[in-house]
């Protein structure tokens, strides 16, 4: 049975799709089979953070209205055997997907994969609510900042009243806050939200802290997903953070300054 | 910035702020949610009561409906008035 996970926010510019990439990557490099499926209708961009943007030929809407099946559609990742991509279509609008049409296609996914990850839209429209309907894990990502934090909050309360398994009176969504652009230095000075404020104000449990990194922007600019940039910060808090999603206990790294050595003072860096 | 302002450094704590609002905001975000559509029709509608007898502004008043248990539930309804009374 697939479990489906969305990757959802409220906020827009947050790092939702970076997450989805980095951690649909990071679920498939320990050999599940997985797809990341695109919910942005009419502004596609997963596809070119994964950097197949040249490969999509068929989309979620062709499938869900029959114009291609889902061999046509999922683009199969290049660096990863068991990565999978099914790109949002970028001419229709978000009303294009139907709540059945979405749930088709999941539960014809769900018979192949292992994990099934949906990259939501910003806002609280169909598109968003679509996204997260079916889903049985969420990964909310927050920065830390107001407005990201109270619409955190706002997406919290639909995961809880407006999903399928609230409706069906089933256990409700296993949730996780992922913090993104994390600035160690400016919380120490007092002028960025802590870690442990963040989880105080949501109440939920943490899965990951991402801190801001330059390799965030370098590896979207290349299509690489952050995670296989395993020599930086971002690339090694992504790898944590499906470690935890996949149950591991593992230690929170890069919530300190990072103190610098004596050579590193003196010739910079 | 001055020299003697330099060594108070009374640098105002902004991530603290942040902190307090958004405790407030959420929870009462949060109270909203988990009440009824006509709460807040109800709310103008005790406003412009109130208001025939009393200027008070929108935030002057408050309504909540806590759920205590299953067979009951409490309207709180919360009015500030003014200092000087007219």
């Amino acid at each position: 049975m697939a479990k489906i996970i969305v990757v959802t926010s409220g906020k827009g510019g947050v790092g939702k799709t970076t997450s989805s990439a980095a951690i649909g990557t990071g679920i498939a490099m320990r050999g599940f089979k997985t797809v990341i499926i695109d919910f942005d209708i009419g502004l596609r961009n997963l596809d070119l953070i994964m950097g197949c943007e040249r490969r999509v030929v068929y989309d979620f809407v062709n499938v869900i209205n029959g114009e291609a099946n889902l061999k046509q559609a999922l683009i199969k990742d290049k660096r990863i055997e068991t990565l999978f991509i099914l790109p949002a279509s970028q001419t229709r609008d978000k009303d294009a997907l139907s709540k059945e049409g979405v749930e088709r296609i999941l539960n014809e996914l769900a018979e192949e994969f292992d994990y099934i990850i949906c990259d939501s839209p910003a806002g609280i429209e169909s598109g968003a609510m679509m996204a997260l309907y079916f889903a049985d894990e969420a990964v909310v990502v927050t920065n830390p900042e107001v407005s990201s934090v109270r619409d955190s909050d706002r997406i919290l309360g639909m995961l809880s009243s407006k999903s399928r398994r609230a409706e069906q009176g089933l256990p409700g969504i296993k949730e996780h806050l992922l913090l993104t652009r994390y600035n160690p230095e400016r919380v120490v000075k007092g002028e960025m939200l802590s870690v442990e404020d963040v989880g105080e104000i949501l109440a939920i449990k943490l899965l990951g802290v991402i801190p801001e990194s330059q390799a965030v922007l370098n590896a979207s600019n290349s299509g690489q997903p952050v995670i296989l940039d395993q020599d930086s910060d971002a690339g090694q808090a992504y790898l944590d953070t499906v470690a935890r999603l996949l149950g591991e206990d593992v230690p929170f790294r890069f919530l300190n300054v990072e103190k610098k050595g004596l050579l590193k003072r003196i010739f910079g860096g | 910035m001055s020299l003697l302002d330099y060594f108070r450094s009374t640098k105002k704590n902004t991530a603290s702020t942040a902190k307090e609002r958004l405790q407030i905001i959420v929870a009462h975000e949060r109270n909203r949610r988990n009440s009824p559509d006509y709460l807040p029709q109800l709310e103008r509608d005790i406003l412009a009561v109130i208001r025939k007898y009393v200027d008070i502004a929108d935030d002057q008043v408050s309504v909540s409906l806590e759920k205590s248990s299953d067979e009951l539930s409490v309207l709180e309804l919360n009015v500030t008035f003014p200092d000087d009374k007219k």
